[in-house]
């Protein structure tokens, strides 16, 4: 018996961040202009210490004020895009759970979509006004994920097949009224394609990444409170009712909490898909499936993930740029067949 | 309220069975409806029945006769609808989800995994109630875990994955988490269903050992009318949503009114241990 401990979870964690920081100076480096390591060393120093007038090259602006926010918004996303994943396969008992697929992304991007819309009417402050887009996709996640788990209980009870089918339905039916409200509303609402398909490139207010942050923090921290739950609740809410979990509280608190996650995620980036499907799987492979571990592994996970996507996206075709949710959906939809057919197998 | 206060008050009022009773269901019962307006679709009645430590009570009917939807409310997973459960004098329905854990384990005929477990890791489980909402097993629950292991002749599964081991094994692996709870009470529900003859015996001779060691209480539903007469101390004889009749297997089991509740012809011997057996006559 060698029963999980802290500082197992801190051991895992530590490598996974030496990964992340190897992919992140790898994006740093890589794309449409390259960066040699010296110079981007020397700049990210100084970029440490406060020193960014002393940046004066090009090519550290670029790497400054370009690259760097967007691998931050790509570890934010894919970190938010993970933890939902992992939490949302242990609250609905399935193993192919994920916002993208099970149609919650859709709902937030739509909740964002219509915060943009009803904002000009509003006449907030700027400072609130900000705040709108990530709440309407809080809302239009939670509302979403509310309506599929109806849509997946038959005779009382979750079914897996049912619940996957709903969310498959629910994500197609919430794109085609996302197209039908860009189609029809003209105005600087962002692209189409961003709300569907995923992207990073759009630059965003510093605020925001502080607003990205501890909101990310504040979420996965609730979730975390509830791992040692979550194993037990993989075995049933009776079961785990036995075992001595409070099963609504737990299911209250994950239910909010990766509904908001989902919601930062696709405020700021759009419907990146299946990230939150592949990374927990991954990670339960390798750390095994203990959510005290899977919860942090997976978030360090996904921000390999979504940085390492967004490098390849920004520099397969470039000088032009993919979408990252091209890429993760390209890795990720096949998966998803994979182990739907050995589920059902 | 009022009446509860009144027995405390006044000792010789209460029978002497429940002074030194652990559990002590008192006139139990519960309605199940699919509508509120329609007439309910099963009714358990008025049902009451005590056990001490170290006592093993067999709920014993047919099917549909209320014995699961007792164990339900012994259980806390459903709220009578007059009447109470108290465990070591506390009403088991106002306890909550954790420490109610810690004084009842309820033992599941199956448990689907959704992600591969080792036996251990399964085992550990039991220990969840015992530690904060976030926190890592000590040492001492390791050494509980691996005690129940032992306690129920699994010592030697420690290391499989739980999808690998037969399904005697793994009812036992089921009982020792339910035993890392170390429980007051232990509830169990057709636990021989799936198991063959040689692991029946097996399972029910662990209980009994581990009743008498560890002064469990035992509530065992079945409808293995031989299986109860060998191993209940007490059996709680239920038809069709009735508490017929409590007592020890030698006054329950009468060849009449098990041949009406049970809906066959019957033959009861008693043998040398004083304790029935029932042979099933087919064919008349």
């Amino acid at each position: 018996m060698r029963p999980l401990t802290i500082q197992r979870v801190f051991l895992q964690c530590s490598i996974l961040v030496v990964i992340l920081f190897v992919v992140v100076v790898i994006a740093l480096k890589f794309g449409a202009v390259p960066v040699s390591l010296y110079a981007l060393g020397h700049d990210l120093l100084r970029v440490i210490f406060g020193q960014t007038s002393q940046i004066s090259s090009d090519y550290g602006l670029i790497v400054v004020n370009i690259r760097l926010p967007r691998i931050l918004l790509g570890i934010i996303v894919g970190a938010c895009l993970s933890v939902a994943g992992a939490s949302f396969q242990a609250l609905l008992r399935n193993p192919l759970a994920d916002p993208y697929v099970l149609g919650v992304s859709s709902g937030a991007a739509l909740g964002s979509i219509l915060a943009l819309i009803a904002e000009p009417h509003l006449s907030l402050s700027p400072a609130f006004a900000a705040l709108l887009t990530p709440m309407g996709a809080f809302f239009g996640a939670a509302a979403t994920i509310t309506a599929v788990y109806f849509l997946g209980r038959r005779e009382g009870q979750i079914d897996s097949n049912t619940l996957l089918l709903g969310g498959v339905i629910t994500a197609s039916f919430l794109s085609a009224v996302i197209m039908f409200l860009m189609n029809t509303l003209s105005g600087n609402l962002r692209g189409l394609a961003f709300w569907l398909e995923g992207d990073l490139s759009t630059p965003l207010q510093k605020s925001v990444y502080w607003f990205l942050s501890i909101g990310f923090f504040v979420a996965a921290g609730a979730i975390y409170t509830t791992a040692a739950d979550l194993n037990l609740l993989l075995a049933g809410e009776k079961e785990a009712m036995h075992l001595g979990v409070d099963v609504p509280r737990v299911r209250l608190v994950v239910y909010v909490a990766a509904s908001f996650l989902t919601g930062l995620a696709v405020s700021v980036s759009g419907a990146v898909g299946y990230v939150g499907l592949i990374v927990p799987h991954v990670m339960r492979l390798i750390f095994g499936s203990d959510h005290r571990t899977l919860l942090p592994t997976a978030a360090l996970g996904g921000a390999i993930a979504v940085v390492g996507a967004d490098t390849l996206a920004r520099t397969v075709v470039a000088p032009a740029e993919l979408a990252v949710g091209a890429v993760t959906a390209i890795v990720g939809a096949p998966l998803f067949i994979y182990l739907l057919r050995k589920r059902l197998s | 309220m009022s009446n509860g206060s009144a027995v405390a008050r006044n000792p010789n009022d209460a029978p002497r069975a429940s002074s030194d009773a652990r559990l002590s269901v008192e006139q139990v019962s519960y309605a199940y409806s699919a509508n509120p307006a329609q007439a309910p679709l099963f009714t358990l009645e008025a049902t009451s029945f005590q056990a001490k430590p170290g006592e093993i009570v067999a709920i014993l009917g047919p099917n549909a006769s209320g014995k699961s939807t007792l164990l339900k409310l012994i259980a806390g997973e459903l709220a009578p609808l007059s009447g109470r459960i108290l465990l070591d004098g506390f009403v088991t329905q106002s306890l909550t989800p954790r420490t109610r854990a810690q004084r009842i384990a309820v033992v599941q005929q199956e448990s689907v995994l959704l992600f591969p477990a080792r036996v251990w890791e399964f085992v550990l489980q039991g220990r969840h109630s015992h530690g904060r909402s976030l926190r890592f097993e000590s040492a001492d629950d390791v050494l509980i875990a691996r005690n129940a292991l032992a306690q129920v002749g699994a010592a030697a599964l420690s290391g499989r994955w739980m999808d690998q081991i037969s399904g005697g094994e793994k009812q036992r692996v089921i009982l020792a988490r339910a035993l890392a709870q170390q429980p007051l009470l232990l509830l169990l529900d057709e636990p021989t269903l799936h198991l063959d003859i040689a692991a029946q015996v097996g399972l029910l001779d662990a209980l009994r050992r581990l009743a008498a060691e560890n002064r469990y209480t035992v509530v065992v539903v079945t409808h293995e009318l031989n299986l109860a007469a060998e191993y209940a101390d007490q059996v709680v004889l239920m038809q069709r949503g009735r508490c017929l009749r409590v007592g020890p297997p030698a006054s329950i089991y009468q060849r009449e009114l098990l041949e009406q509740v049970f809906q066959t012809s019957l033959a009861v011997e008693f043998g040398a241990s004083g304790r029935p057996r029932v042979t099933v006559l087919s064919g008349t």
